[in-house]
């Protein structure tokens, strides 16, 4: 492959967002209940040693906990860093530590944040204390963060008072938002071009000679680059479809439409598309179709410039011609 | 030449559409702790962990074996994942058996699992690349073409999809795990149901399922000192193909076709319509049982759709498909292959309760995944020869 | 019962890493290149294969099933008996190992690939930890290695110029491997995105007057984001000798996973490490291929696996030289075995590790001499 073309890929931004819902179960349930009572609950090992957060299952016997115990809420800091320039969705939008507490009780530590302020108020040692952030049964957020000093005397604050009332809590959801720039293939690069051109270009593998549109990585038999270029023209048959009656997000076409596998002359493999400009049922494997395109102001590197295929109304190519791309 | 392998026990969660009452280490710990009850063996004695499951944004937890290494008993101990898309199950069962096979392990636990309701499957199967033009989304729509082809290519008649469909959700209600049981469904009923992507009905497609199943395999010696019957696995095979090529058989594909070749060589089958007592057979959409009696070699190319048609894949019949309800009645995506595998050897070892086959002493368990790519199958039976 | 004991490595070919590859996520661009090497290398094609198995991670491209597409690079019809991990590449290799063991394949081909540059790594690997209860919080990976590191300085296990060294040696090693980022003529690689990691011949004293990237961890601590892809090829028994004149026989190959709590765990050792090398058999290393991402992991791991003064330390610069998710592992067994088909060593240890903070690790232990005494 000519270095060059490479690095002529195109690419684009692409995010995926989900907002995760998570069901606790009874272990982990517990400890998101005591989060939202404000306690910091603690499970005690095989080994006597008392985990905080605790284990859902210990980690030499693989036994469920038994009753949880209350750690905590001060706790001192095993091992810290510092987070300077701080990451989407992280605690603090601003400077902070991230540190591994061991909560008073506890015999192992807690992974979370601590508004230390700068990197020289952190210290192995240090003794920190949760700030409760708004929610209530949102999980481990409802620390907000830790900070440095004692806890305050136990006293019943609105917040506390608030948190005693909460209900079990048995879900949390976890929003995971990532965001990749996504690259194409130097051939479908090559062929998304030629779309905003209004052509169709197609590869031909140098090994078996078979013409792929669109072009795959590579030859899918050969394992070898498809590097000639064919123009085809926007003509060809339906082999196989299916009339879709589910529309899903982001369709702009109302149902019932059909998706088609279409297969334009000269091709050896058919890519999805619409078939549009007849009724559904007037749609037959075989049948000879064309390309509408958008209007040319609208196209860009992306086979939506076709808006769909629409019937030419010459007659259906015979089943044995194109059986065997079924 | 092999290591022998069996299976010693198997387990399996109660599947259905969302598991609320549980977390993900719970859902595994629920299948796990079944099938290490079934086969008589601790955690403790378990030597390595396998576990398999779909794509992982799912769940949106990467690499979740990391996070579950305490709640299988894997800490100190080898943990492997396996990701074979929706084969993974199958490939799952493969993994671990070449774990005893290779005479490594003497006793493995495999764990496959969904839990697919933290996100949602449609979402997650459909998320379209930039430049992409995506014209419907989900499996159902992929798939439908292809079953299109089969119809014509076959000459199989209309209800052939709605007997599949009414017989495995007949059989998911003797499954006491099955996240759809639907005892009365009549070939009529499916018929009327709404048509999602033409000519796939919506009765004819497979839930979106939490679920979670797990097999414990011991080496010989391990199967020689069970107090219970064990499933011996006498051949296990996996093919690959791309997903799509010129020439490419999206009806009978080929790397289908050669896995059961090999498998049927490696059991000792010549016939497999004669000597196979049961099949749980991966039928996502319910053409696909016609479609993959051929691609397995139960019948002859075109021919599939009689078995179906003449009432031979039912329990009862020459070659009971599905007893368990299948893919049809239970979907968690990464553990849907090992249902399949742990099925079958729940029905050589007598543990398949109101729908066990009567008698069955050799049986079949199968999956495939990808666009119709990855094919994983073996073959047990209740002698190890 | 003719039980297949002795299984080698025979060839290994890596794509040159690359902070920012235009390739594809799915690996084909990165992969054709060199299974057509490796090919070449041991004259066998892709029909002489028996098993494929692949490592990659869909959350390192962004998409659901995005190892799929990379099946195109093998060629895969007529169809071929082919698996993949969801992991780095080196367990692929053991899963290969093992349906060579079983007879069912004389050949395997084993491959790892990864576009870390596609996303922002650091916080894609947040998502491998506790969903519940840490991984809400975002923590980024190289904070989790800076918590590590700060309990070995802590304890007393390790300094900060003890690091630095680990560093030096491997950007001078590195300069050396035309695969690793360093090691290639200046201009041939956009420049780094983000502060530079101390130039081959700083003093310690120079080394340590450089910035914190994530306290105590600096730049030089810290593998490079990098996009790559490795291959290694297995044989069985006459046929690793037919195609190879000095095949790296495996004589040990053992992984293990640690505690995924990380609170619970003791950060400055390692005990899967452990566990696995000495079920492998890795005090008898000459060479040692370490998949060290972070220069404390790489003290970390030594001592887990006893390596002595005497053991020449990852000579290909290792994951500090290049760190291709997801292959790096992969890589550091053929470099190892590199060392012996060369005939530069007689017997090396390749090692890789996933998961937060050295969680899970695997240990290849390869002989020039063969035969590892496994009974039938």
């Amino acid at each position: 492959m000519s270095q060059p073309r490479i690095e002529q890929a195109l690419h684009a931004p692409l995010e995926i967002s989900f907002d995760y819902t998570r069901s606790l179960g009874p272990t982990l349930s517990a400890f998101v209940t005591g989060l939202a009572q404000r306690r910091i609950l603690g499970a005690r090992a095989s080994d006597g040693r008392v985990h905080a957060p605790p284990f859902e299952y210990d980690p030499v016997t693989a036994d469920p906990p038994g009753e949880l115990l209350e750690v905590g809420p001060g706790g001192t800091v095993v091992s810290w860093t510092w987070m300077q320039r701080p990451l989407d969705a992280q605690p603090l939008a601003g400077p902070f530590g991230w540190a591994l507490i061991r909560l008073d009780g506890a015999d192992t530590t807690m992974l979370h944040a601590v508004d230390a302020g700068s990197a020289d108020q952190m210290r192995t040692g240090m003794r920190v204390r949760p700030r409760w952030s708004d929610s209530h049964g949102a999980g481990i957020t409802d620390i907000a963060c830790f900070e440095p000093g004692e806890p305050a005397e136990p006293a019943e604050s609105a917040d506390t008072q608030q948190g005693r009332a909460a209900e079990p809590v048995t879900m949390v959801t976890t929003p995971i938002k990532l965001g990749y720039e996504h690259t194409v293939s130097p051939g479908e690069s090559s062929y998304l071009r030629a779309l905003a051109e209004g052509r169709l270009l197609a590869q031909r593998c140098p090994a078996c000679g078979k013409v792929y549109l669109p072009p795959r990585g590579s030859c899918p038999v050969d394992g070898v680059p498809t590097e000639t270029e064919i123009e085809l023209p926007d003509t060809g048959i339906v082999t196989t479809f299916c009339v879709v009656n589910v529309p899903f997000q982001g369709q702009q076409v109302e149902v019932p439409y059909v998706a088609a596998s279409v297969l334009i002359d000269g091709a050896d493999i058919a890519f999805q598309h619409l078939i549009l400009g007849c009724t559904p049922d007037e749609v037959r494997m075989g049948m000879r179709v064309k390309a509408v395109w958008k209007p040319r102001e609208q196209w860009e590197t992306s086979m939506r410039n076709i808006d769909h295929f629409e019937p030419t109304g010459e007659p259906d190519a015979l089943y044995e011609t194109y059986a065997h791309h079924l | 030449m092999k290591h022998r392998a069996a299976v010693l026990g198997t387990g399996q969660t109660h599947h259905r559409s969302k598991r609320t009452d549980v977390s993900i280490a719970g859902l595994c710990r629920e299948a796990a702790d079944r099938a290490l009850a079934d086969a008589g063996v601790a955690i403790g004695e378990i030597d390595a962990v396998v576990v398999g499951k779909a794509p992982d944004l799912f769940e949106g937890v990467m690499m979740p074996e990391l996070y579950l290494a305490d709640a299988l008993g894997a800490v100190g101990k080898p943990m492997l994942r396996v990701h074979t898309a929706g084969s993974v199950g199958g490939a799952t069962g493969i993994v671990a058996s070449s774990l005893i096979q290779s005479g490594v392990h003497r006793r493995v636990l495999a764990v496959a699992f969904e839990k697919q309701s933290e996100s949602n499957a449609m979402w997650a199967l459909s998320i379209a690349p930039p430049f992409s033009m995506p014209v419907l989304a989900g499996a159902g729509g992929y798939f439908a073409p292809h079953i299109r082809s089969y119809i014509r290519r076959s000459e199989a008649p209309s209800h052939i999809g709605a007997m599949v469909a009414a017989k495995d959700r007949r059989n998911g209600a003797r499954n006491q795990y099955a996240h759809l049981k639907q005892g009365d469904k009549t070939v009529e009923e499916v018929l009327a149901s709404p048509m999602l992507w033409d000519p796939v009905r919506y009765d004819e497609t497979c839930p979106s399922s939490d679920g979670a199943c797990a097999v414990v395999l011991g080496d010989q010696a391990a199967a020689e000192a069970s107090e219970q019957p064990v499933a011996w696995i006498r051949a296990t095979a996996m093919r690959t193909e791309p997903t799509m090529f010129s020439g490419k058989d999206h009806v009978n594909p080929r790397a289908g076709a050669d896995a059961a070749t090999a498998l049927w060589a490696a059991a000792g089958i010549t016939s497999p319509i004669d000597q196979v007592d049961a099949a749980e057979i991966y039928v996502p959409f319910s053409w696909f049982e016609p479609m993959w009696l051929e691609n397995l070699g139960f019948a002859a190319p075109g021919e599939g759709w009689r078995l179906t048609e003449s009432g031979a894949t039912e329990i009862g019949g020459q070659l009971p498909v599905n007893p368990s309800g299948g893919v049809l009645s239970t979907n968690p995506i990464g553990a849907s292959g090992l249902l399949r595998f742990a099925e079958s050897a729940m029905q050589v070892t007598g543990k398949a309760g109101e729908h066990q086959v009567p008698g069955a002493r050799t049986a079949l368990g199968h999956a495939y995944g990808g666009g119709s790519q990855y094919f994983s199958m073996w073959v047990v039976a209740d002698t190890p020869d | 019962m003719l039980i297949v004991t002795d299984v080698a490595v025979i060839g290994f070919a890596q794509a040159p890493c690359e902070r920012h590859s235009p390739a594809t996520t799915n690996g084909v661009e990165m992969l054709v290149p060199i299974f057509h090497e490796v090919f070449e290398a041991t004259g066998l094609s892709k029909n002489d294969i028996g098993f494929w198995c692949s490592g990659s991670s869909d959350y390192l491209a962004g998409r659901a099933f995005s190892f799929v597409s990379a099946v195109d690079a093998i060629g895969a019809f007529p169809p071929v008996m082919e698996s993949h991990v969801e992991m780095d590449g080196a367990w692929a290799l053991y899963e290969a190992w093992l349906k060579v063991l079983t007879g069912e394949a004389e050949t395997a081909l084993a491959y790892g690939f990864g576009k870390s540059s596609a996303g922002l790594l650091r916080r894609v690997l947040a998502l491998q930890l506790d969903p519940y209860l840490v991984a809400p919080l975002w923590p980024d990976s190289v904070s989790i290695a800076a918590l590590q590191a700060r309990a070995g300085l802590d304890a007393g296990l390790w300094t900060e110029a003890d690091m630095a060294a680990v560093a030096a040696r491997s950007q001078r090693d590195a300069a050396r491997n035309p695969k690793a980022l360093a090691g290639r003529a200046p201009g041939g690689q956009a420049p780094p995105a983000k502060a530079p990691a101390s130039a081959a011949g700083e003093t310690t004293t120079e080394m340590l007057s450089h910035p914190y990237i994530a306290d105590p961890l600096r730049a030089h601590d810290c593998a490079p984001v990098t996009d790559g892809a490795a291959v290694v090829i297995l044989a069985a028994g006459d046929r690793a000798r037919a195609l190879c004149e000095r095949p790296a026989w495996i004589t040990g190959f053992e992984h293990r996973i640690d505690s995924a709590a990380l609170g619970a765990r003791d950060l400055t050792a390692s005990p899967s490490t452990a566990s696995a090398g000495r079920a492998a058999g890795a005090s008898r290393a000459q060479v040692a291929e370490l998949h060290a991402p972070f220069t404390h992991q790489e003290l970390i791991l030594r001592r887990e696996l006893g390596l002595g003064d005497e053991v020449t330390i990852s000579p290909s610069g290792g994951a500090l030289g290049g760190n291709p998710m997801f292959a790096a592992g992969l890589a550091r067994i053929g470099s190892a075995a590199s060392e012996i088909i060369s005939g530069r060593a007689e017997v090396a240890l390749g090692h890789a590790t996933g998961g937060p903070a050295l969680q899970q690790n695997l240990v290849c232990v390869m002989d020039a001499s063969g035969s590892n005494g496994r009974s039938a």
